[in-house]
Parts: C-alpha cells; sequence; structure tokens
C-alpha cells in the first residue's frame, strides 16, 4: 500500500507550529514511515508534484500569496487542517484588524518613531511583493477547512496524535495535558 | 444645582439604596446626570464615584449626556418593525433634520431607540418623557413635531385617549387595554377589594401556605415555580425581617398582560400582596415597576392610598392586630435582565441589575440579605381566587400540572391583537383562531427567550408540561422574513440587554448574531449552520442567569423548527471557497502603496 501524502505550509504564521511539530522528537523515524512528504517546508518541494492526502497550514491569511497558496492546498489536498491559533483565528497578525492597513503602512513606513533611514517617504510596492489584505483573515473564512488543532503552538503531541489519527483511522486521543494551554 | 440635588438626597434620606429613585429625579430635572451631581452624590451617599457611575451607565434611561427636553424613545421591537416604524423614523428624522439617537442641536428634542416597551398590541409606540404615544403614522408625528415645537405640555400632546381607567378618570393615556377574553379567575365579575384577605388573615399564616401549595399555583412570570413552596421556603428561613417583591419588570418582547392587570387589577394585585406578605411575615412589599410603565405611578399611588384608607394596607390590617403591611413602588429604569429576580434585588439596592450567584437563593438572602419572595404580579393576584375558592376551585382549571388559568398577551400578524385570559392546556391552533391570525408561518412562544415553532407543532398545549410561557405569542405570518426579521431583531435584543456579567453572554451572542448575518448574506456553509447550533446551546450551560441560559435560544428553536430556511440560504458545495473578494481587500492597501492590482499572483 503506498503512504498517504502529506503537505504543510506557513502562511501568516510563524513556524512556530511546524517547529512544534518537529519537537515529536524520535517519532520523527515513524513520521517517516507513515507519511510520504509532498510540497512543505521539512523537504523543501516548492510545489505540489501530485494530489496529497493530508494538508496542514499554520498561519492565517494577511497577504495576495496566502490566499494563492491556501486555495491552492484546498485543491491539491482531501483534507485540511487549521494548525494553531493563527490558522483558527488569525491570531497575533490579526491584532492590526482594528487598524486600517493604510494606517498600518505609515507607522510602518512614513511615521514610526523608528523610522529614520526612509527619507524619500517610498512605500514598498514592487509587483514582485505580494498585495496586503484589508485584514488578517482566519483559513476557514478563505477555503473549507475539515479539522482544527487549537493552540500556540498546539503541542507536537496533539500534532501527532491527530495526523496518526488521520492516517490510520483510529479515534483521537487527546487527553487533557494536550489540550490546555496555560 | 447643589441645592437642589442635595434636597433630592434628603428627600430619600440620605439612603445609597434609594441611589435608583435618586437618580430618576436628577434625571428628570437636568435631562441627563451632570458630573457635578455624581460627585455630590458620591460625597453625600458614603459611595464611591465609580459606584454611582456604574449604576448610572448601567440603565437605559439614566445619561451622562443630555437626552433633550424631550426624549423620545421608539420601541424597535420585531413587531414594531413589522407595524410600520421605518416610516415613523423617517417622518422623525424628516421633521426635526437629525438622525436617530442624536439631540438637535437647540437641546430641545432627543430621539432613542429603545427596547421592547410593552405596546406590541399597539405599535409602533413611543415614550415621550414618560408618557406613551402609540399606534404612530407619520402624520401622527408631524402633529407630535410641532406640538413640541410650539412648546405643549406632554399632556397636551395626549390626543387619542383610551377606555375606562385609561381614559381622562384616571390615566389620560393613549394606551388601550384590548382585553379580548375575560377569565375567571383574574376577571371575575364579582371581586370585591379586602374579601379575600378578611378571609386570609381568620387563618394563620401557615394555613395560607398550605391552601396555596395545595392549589399548585406556580410562577407566572415563565419559570412556573410553586409559589407555595417559595413561601414555605421563605418562612423557614426565618428571621425577623422578611420582604416580599412584586416582579413587574415585564421586559419580554411581546409580553403586555401585567401592564393590563396594573391598569385594570391594581386592587387585585395589592390585595394579593397583603396576603402573600401575611403568609410569609413579611412587613413591607415592593413593586418593581418596569420604567416604561411609569405613566401608572401616580394612579397606582392614588390606588395604595385609597387601600391605606379603607385599612387594608397598613398597621393592624383590617383589625388584625399586629398585622402589619405597606407597600411601596419602586421605579426601574430600563434593563430586560432586571426581569430576573435576583438582578432585580441588586437594582432595589441601588446598584447595577447584574444577576447574583445562586444559591443563597433569595428566599434564604434576597433583599438586603432578607429572607425575599418574588412573585409575578400575575402570581399575586392569582392568590386572591385561591384564598376565596380554595385550592380544589383553583385545580379545576387548567391540566394536571398547571392548574389554573394564563393571562396571555397576544400580538403580531393577526386581527386582534390583545390579552386573552385562558385555561392552561389551550392549543396553540385554538389561540391563532381567536386572534384571527391567518396564513401563520410561524409563533413566537414566551417572547425570543421562548421558543419558534411552526404549523406542524400548533397543536400542542399551553402548559408548563408541554410549551410553557410567561405569557406572550408573537403571530409571524408567511410573508416575513422570519431570520431577517425576527431572530435577528431578537439577537439584537438580547445583545444590547446583556449584563457582560458572564463572558459566553457577553460575546458568544455577538458571534452566533455575526454568524447568522454572514448566513443571510449568503456566505455561510451547512458547516455554519452545524456550528451555529453547537455554539448557541453553549450558552444554556455557562451562563449564570436566564437571559443568558436562553439568549441563543431564538437561533436555536429556528434551526430546530425551520432548518429549511437556513438550508436555503447557504452554498451546499463541500469545497465552498467563500465569497471573499480579493480585489476588493487589497484595495486600501494597493491605493496606500500607490500600485495596480495584478491578478494571478504567481505563488513561488
Amino acid at each position: 500500500m503506498t503512504k498517504p501524502v502529506l503537505a504543510t505550509t506557513s502562511l501568516a504564521g510563524c513556524f512556530g507550529c511546524h517547529m512544534s511539530f518537529l519537537d515529536i522528537d524520535e517519532r520523527i523515524l515513524e513520521l517517516i514511515d507513515l507519511v510520504e512528504f509532498n510540497k512543505s517546508p521539512v523537504d523543501d518541494i516548492k510545489t505540489f508534484t501530485k494530489q496529497c492526502d493530508i494538508g496542514l497550514i499554520e498561519g492565517g491569511c494577511c497577504n495576495s500569496e496566502n490566499i494563492e497558496v491556501l486555495k491552492d492546498f484546498r485543491k491539491n489536498c482531501n483534507i485540511l487542517v487549521s494548525v494553531g491559533e493563527c490558522a483558527i483565528m488569525g491570531g497575533l497578525p490579526a491584532l492590526r484588524n482594528g487598524i486600517s492597513i493604510k494606517e498600518c503602512l505609515e507607522e510602518a513606513y512614513l511615521d514610526g518613531p523608528t523610522v529614520k533611514a526612509n527619507t524619500e517617504k517610498i512605500m514598498p510596492n514592487d509587483e514582485e511583493l505580494p498585495m496586503l489584505l484589508d485584514m488578517v483573515y482566519p483559513c476557514h473564512e478563505i477555503v473549507k477547512i475539515d479539522y482544527f488543532l487549537p493552540g500556540c503552538p498546539p503541542r507536537a503531541d496533539l500534532i501527532w496524535n491527530a495526523l496518526v489519527a488521520l492516517v490510520t483511522g483510529d479515534e483521537l486521543k487527546m487527553p487533557y495535558e494536550v489540550v490546555k494551554f496555560d | 444645582m447643589r441645592e437642589n440635588i442635595l434636597s433630592i438626597i434628603e428627600k430619600y434620606q440620605k439612603d445609597h439604596r434609594r441611589l435608583m429613585d435618586i437618580l430618576i429625579a436628577i434625571q428628570d430635572t437636568y435631562r441627563h446626570i451632570p458630573d457635578e451631581a455624581v460627585d455630590i452624590l458620591a460625597d453625600q451617599l458614603d459611595l464611591s464615584k465609580v459606584d454611582v457611575e456604574q449604576t448610572i451607565s448601567f440603565y437605559h434611561f439614566l445619561s451622562r449626556e443630555p437626552v433633550g427636553k424631550y426624549a423620545i424613545y421608539l420601541n424597535d421591537s420585531a413587531v414594531a418593525n413589522i407595524s410600520g416604524r421605518a416610516e415613523v423614523v423617517q417622518a422623525f428624522e424628516e421633521e426635526l433634520g437629525i438622525s436617530f439617537n442624536n439631540v438637535t442641536a437647540d437641546g430641545l428634542i432627543g430621539m432613542w431607540d429603545t427596547a421592547d416597551i410593552g405596546m406590541n398590541d399597539q405599535e409602533p409606540a413611543a415614550l415621550i418623557n414618560g408618557a406613551v404615544f402609540t399606534k404612530l403614522t407619520p402624520k401622527k408625528v408631524k402633529n407630535l413635531v410641532a406640538g413640541i415645537k410650539a412648546g405643549k405640555d406632554i399632556p397636551d400632546l395626549v390626543t387619542e385617549i383610551g377606555e375606562e381607567v385609561n381614559g381622562p378618570a384616571a390615566l389620560s393615556t393613549m394606551v388601550t387595554n384590548n382585553i379580548r377574553q375575560k377569565g375567571a379567575i383574574l376577571f371575575s365579575d364579582d371581586y370585591e377589594v379586602g374579601q379575600a384577605l378578611k378571609q386570609a388573615i381568620a387563618q394563620t399564616p401557615e394555613e395560607i401556605v398550605t391552601e396555596v401549595k395545595q392549589s399548585n399555583l406556580r410562577g407566572r412570570g415563565g419559570a412556573g415555580f410553586p409559589a407555595g413552596l417559595k413561601w414555605d421556603f421563605c418562612r423557614q428561613s426565618g428571621g425577623d425581617e422578611v420582604y416580599l417583591i412584586c416582579n413587574a419588570d415585564e421586559g419580554e418582547p411581546g409580553t403586555f398582560k401585567d401592564r393590563v392587570i396594573l391598569t385594570e387589577l391594581p386592587k387585585l394585585l395589592f390585595e394579593g400582596m397583603a396576603i402573600a406578605g401575611y403568609a410569609i411575615g413579611a412587613k413591607q412589599g415592593i413593586v418593581y415597576l418596569r420604567y416604561e410603565y411609569r405613566y401608572m405611578q401616580a394612579y397606582l399611588e392614588s390606588i395604595l392610598q385609597e387601600l391605606r384608607d379603607q385599612n387594608f394596607l397598613g398597621k393592624n390590617i383590617a383589625g388584625k392586630a399586629g398585622f402589619d403591611f405597606d407597600i411601596r413602588i419602586q421605579l426601574g429604569a430600563g434593563a430586560y435582565v432586571c426581569g430576573e429576580e435576583t438582578a432585580l434585588i441588586e437594582s432595589l439596592e441601588g446598584k447595577r441589575g447584574e444577576p447574583r450567584n445562586r444559591p443563597p437563593f433569595p428566599v434564604q438572602r434576597g433583599y438586603l440579605d432578607k429572607p425575599t419572595v418574588v412573585n409575578n404580579v400575575e402570581t399575586l393576584c392569582s392568590v386572591v381566587q385561591v384564598i376565596l375558592e380554595g385550592a380544589e376551585w383553583f385545580k379545576s382549571f387548567g391540566t394536571s400540572e398547571s392548574a389554573g388559568t394564563k393571562l396571555l398577551s397576544l400580538s403580531g400578524d393577526c386581527k386582534n391583537p390583545g390579552i386573552y385570559a385562558v385555561e392552561w392546556g389551550v392549543t396553540v391552533q385554538k389561540l391563532i383562531r381567536r386572534a384571527g391570525a391567518t396564513n401563520v408561518q410561524a409563533v413566537q412562544i414566551g417572547g425570543p427567550s421562548g421558543m419558534c415553532i411552526g404549523p406542524d407543532q400548533f397543536n400542542r398545549q399551553l402548559a408548563f408540561e408541554d410549551l410553557a410561557t410567561g405569557g406572550s405569542l408573537i403571530f409571524i405570518g408567511e410573508e416575513r422574513d422570519l431570520l431577517g426579521d425576527f431572530v435577528v431583531n431578537f439577537m439584537d435584543f438580547f445583545i444590547d440587554e446583556s449584563c457582560g456579567s458572564c463572558a459566553p453572554c457577553r460575546s458568544l451572542n455577538v458571534i452566533l448574531r455575526n454568524k447568522l448575518l454572514k448566513i443571510l448574506d449568503g456566505k455561510g456553509t451547512n458547516q455554519d449552520i452545524d456550528e451555529l447550533y453547537k455554539w448557541a446551546g453553549v450558552g444554556r450551560v455557562t451562563n449564570r442567569c436566564g437571559l443568558g441560559q436562553t439568549a441563543a435560544n431564538p437561533i436555536l428553536s429556528t434551526i430546530e423548527n425551520f432548518r429549511h430556511l437556513y438550508e436555503d440560504l447557504v452554498e451546499t458545495n463541500e469545497n465552498f471557497v467563500s465569497t471573499f473578494d480579493l480585489k476588493d481587500s487589497v484595495a486600501e492597501s494597493n491605493a496606500a502603496v500607490d500600485r495596480e492590482f495584478v491578478l494571478p499572483h504567481k505563488t513561488r
């Protein structure tokens, strides 16, 4: 039997969820037996080369590239999982949602107390750069998300247990320790 | 100002527990609570400034900003909306040149949205400086505004006058009673004030409690707790200081039965209170009257005086040595949650109307931490007939678990809105017929906090064992948008009226309302419906009081009974991609940095 194929990405996140994923320690050896990786920072495959079974999404959507990647994941993965608070509800980046994006940009590039060098008052607008969204959106407001793993980041055990449950079809083990957040 | 405020404080014996009365008096005089008044109150009543401020901020009819010499509070309930409220709003705004929730530049007139004012049978209705103006039309609005601008006093603005008690002899109000069906218990023809009281004091208090227990009289406010048992618990708490409170804070949108009882049968109510006072050993009774009904306050005071003159209230009542009992009226200031008995007690003590944790229950520790019975207006009225005619007679009405009759407020899409006294056990179908409602899509039972049922359930009975209700049915016609016109309005109501103490009530209801709006906007999925239903259930177990526990009912019961209305609105494609629009959402940032929108952006 071929192994299930896994893809992962970090959108508007800090890679903390990926780091937590790597916290599975020696189980990383089991992981290799369990799944095959496709597009993911873990193996550095940049584009999908085949249809995947599971996509793990870290981070919400703050720019046009995030939207494209997320839609791409929805198209290429049978199951999508929002991993961590940013994917689930925008998280820390969404703190800017109460402030207009124009104000954010001006503060960052023109008016902020630490802005010294930008004497020509340039705002980055190269077409190579992703366009910023008016707000940071949780992933499920853009595409359908099948499962949600809460935490900032979710514990390695939670990610691991969820992945094993998805692959094996067994019930997800969720002892209190892996879903308490303080 | 200082002298005036000091004299108001003096009038209430510098008692901080009478803060509500003091604030209402100040609000009446200055049309707001000025900063200076807050300072004086804090100083004189030995409170912190924050204590005073938090009480002010809690109540709808108390304000730190001037509300206008003439303050127009226009009801914004769902039934007002379907009765032509929008045209009335437009007329007001055109006549005054300002939008709602503002005051004219000269400070003369302020217009404010307000939650249900208990006039669902005669909407659109408004309160202007405490007086009620019903069945408003753009034409009436024009005349009203002209009258106000001409400097007329409020009584001179009242052009139509209701029947009998509502007429010039007593209330001189535009309110009409609309009693469509009388029943044996509340509207008995041979009722004579004092008869039941004399009969009661010939027996021991224990005997009265036993009689009421045997009658199976259950609380008429909605929860249906056995009245006799409540009295018994209170007696068991002991102590020499016991209070009886009549809950006349009828705030559930669509309910107006207590308004009619207070208008038509105040003596029956006060006699019931005296009997209850005798049974539980209370010397003082308090009627907590919702602010919206303050047009009745002077009239009710005069009835109380009449009863005192007849020795049915006061000292050694009806010649019974040692039986002292009197009643005072406490005005609320606009807060739905104060209908919850522990919130009501907090409010009576001059505080924010935040529900208390229970236990201890009020019968253990209530008003001023003393054992307290809080009964609904209608419950106390029923007591009189129980004493006069006996428990067995009372039980001959209604069903096995719901003895007696129930006063119902019927309104909405029907020919004959008004008050109906029916026996418990009556079917919804029968009431639809009597009210002259046709093409009924849904019936909202017991107000927004109750439930919404469709035609397949119209054969159900109104009774505690089937459909329990505090006394209202709203008929919703086929032509209405049930979710958009009613459910959203009901959710907005609960969001406004939440005291904010429990997080699930404070925030979850907002989330639920927004999710509902998302679905109504065509952006929802089946998953949204499922989540809405699942989350709505959370409030039932995580909030402290009845408001929070039932606030999601408009959504819960319409998903249960009208799921197809939701399903018609959502996208069913499992891989649904939302209506999120990339071009729209980057427009602002692109404009800020001066760049063009290009699609698609290549993914790396």
